[in-house]
């Protein structure tokens, strides 16, 4: 038996409110129909990890109150400018800011990857990030004998991914491709919900070509079919970002009346959106 | 040739980088992708382009950490690097105008800097706007720092910095700018009232060269229709008539 089969209704409400989620960035597989979901059922309390950003989807889960604190590298809406939701609620100390660097956040799931209790990384010394983060420690490399100081990152395990990837095959498994850093969601997570464009009726083990770009069924607890599920976020070469969407929301966010017409027409009318 | 000031700094870009072997280029720089682009065109040698908010151009196949990784094992040249806010010592900020997470005006976040700045050998500061608002004495927030203590690992760092009004050299040993150039339309009085940190002069500063037609050309017709299809928003500003010219309509 592999993965429940789900509705992306059913996979939202799964997660519970105050969970540790792991998130991936626009050009990765953003999952925004589960998104409009979690606003949907009113999750409360996430602590967002993103590996390593995020854009609308995590704008639109802090402006909808989901959030409790976000971890990562940049919140922005990249090239339709600054992620209007999340800076108003820095600004008004409503959530919780941890900043990060892009590697880092990929090693904290690297050394839950390999259980290890943290992992050593490069640079940082000096920044205001680590003088913010009292999670990260400064040791001396053991293996050094000029005491030369190195940045250590704790291992981090999340309680749930969530992404949306092109196919899973009729067992279970999740079709990739080189979105590696997704498996590095998945292998660091105790639940991992995917949802995909589509499931498709082959085995992907059953070519050598389809195989390589595999998350194994093994890692994910559930799948849920979702057709243009990382919409307005692009998804591979499947379909591009909406600039048109995205531009719409970069502007109308930007006012709290703007976001909650924002949210009225896009989730909870979102039968009605073509 | 008419050139567009924002073809100038694509071009300043292109001369710095001409010589390097694996130029990548990070999120939100449309500019420096652009001059990365040029520079392989008019490479003689074998010079690798990666940019990360691509897909065609970007050929990691081991996620997105693959970049950082390679940095720090020292496989990769040349790196971009901005700042809401750079200081004379080549801090960079990039998360806060302002000291309190409260009262601050709060921007994106760190992306990959503070890994990146250590590791790669050239890094090019690149902040358009070249006023005492984005050059200032003391960044407020340190996203990467300019220069670490000597028992630091530290391969990498500030290489210059290229503005919409001039081009710095830094000097790692000093920790201080010098100003190699000043774009068309300035003076050096000018960009020293622009800038909010003191740097070092000579009395005769030349001109920033202008593009060559043959650059211009091969940036208008071979690289722009090329970052159009990742950076599309700059690619209309900056060529208005690209999409009908690419036949989709927009």
């Amino acid at each position: 038996m592999g993965p429940a089969v789900q509705s992306v209704k059913q996979m939202a409400s799964s997660v519970p409110d105050g969970a540790l989620v792991g998130v991936p960035a626009d050009y990765s597989g953003v999952p925004m129909a589960v998104t409009r979901e979690l606003i949907c059922c009113e999750v409360r309390d996430l602590n967002l990890f993103c590996l390593p950003l995020t854009t609308i989807q995590g704008d639109m889960m802090i402006g909808a109150g989901c959030v409790k604190s976000i971890e990562a590298a940049a919140v922005t809406l990249g090239e339709f400018g600054r992620a209007p939701q999340f800076t108003r609620a820095v600004g008004q100390g409503k959530i919780e800011m941890l900043d990060s660097t892009c590697p880092a956040l990929h090693a904290q799931l690297q050394a839950s990857e390999k259980s290890v209790p943290f992992m050593p990384l490069r640079g940082i010394l000096g920044s205001d990030i680590l003088s913010q983060r009292p999670d990260w420690k400064v040791i001396e490399n053991p293996f050094s004998e000029t005491g030369e100081p190195i940045v250590v990152l704790p291992a981090t395990l999340l309680d749930v991914s969530i992404f949306h990837a092109p196919y899973a095959d009729q067992n279970g498994n999740i079709w990739i491709g080189r979105r590696r850093e997704l498996a590095t969601l998945a292998h660091a997570s105790k639940r991992v919900l995917v949802t995909v464009e589509e499931i498709l009726d082959e085995d992907f083990f059953e070519s050598e070509a389809r195989a390589a770009g595999v998350l194994p069924a093994f890692y994910v607890d559930s799948i849920a079919e979702a057709q243009n599920g990382a919409w307005p976020c692009g998804l591979q070469d499947l379909y591009e970002p909406d600039s048109e969407e995205l531009r719409y929301y970069a502007k109308v966010a930007k006012s709290e009346e703007g976001f909650s017409d924002y949210i009225r027409s896009r989730v909870f009318h979102q039968d009605e959106v073509a | 040739m008419d050139c567009h000031p924002q073809e100038l700094l694509i071009s300043v870009i292109t001369e710095i980088i001409a010589g390097d072997h694996h130029v990548a280029v990070g999120a939100a720089s449309p500019i420096p992708g652009c001059a990365a682009l040029l520079a392989q065109l008019e490479a003689k040698h074998r010079m690798d382009v990666t940019i990360l908010h691509s897909r065609r151009e970007n050929r990691f196949t081991d996620g997105a950490r693959e970049l950082f990784d390679i940095a720090s094992q020292g496989r990769i040249d040349t790196f971009f690097l901005g700042g809401v806010q750079i200081d004379g010592a080549a801090n960079i900020n990039l998360v806060r105008i302002g000291k309190k997470a409260e009262t601050g005006r709060r921007f994106a976040g760190s992306f990959g800097s503070a890994l990146m700045y250590f590791v790669v050998p050239k890094v090019i500061l690149f902040r358009e706007e070249h006023s005492p608002r984005t050059l200032v004495e003391k960044v407020d927030f340190i996203s990467a720092p300019g220069t670490s203590p000597k028992n630091v690992y530290r391969p990498g760092g500030p290489y210059g910095l290229v503005t919409g009004r001039a081009v710095f050299l830094f000097d790692r040993k000093a920790g201080r700018f010098k100003l190699i150039s000043l774009h068309p339309g300035q003076t050096l009085e000018k960009v020293i009232d622009a800038t909010g940190f003191r740097f070092d002069y000579s009395t005769s500063v030349p001109q920033t060269p202008l593009p060559t037609p043959a650059r211009l050309s091969l940036l208008r017709q071979t690289v722009a229709p090329k970052v159009y299809k990742f950076y599309p928003e700059f690619t209309k500003r900056l060529y208005p008539d690209i999409g009908a010219q690419l036949g989709d309509g927009s």
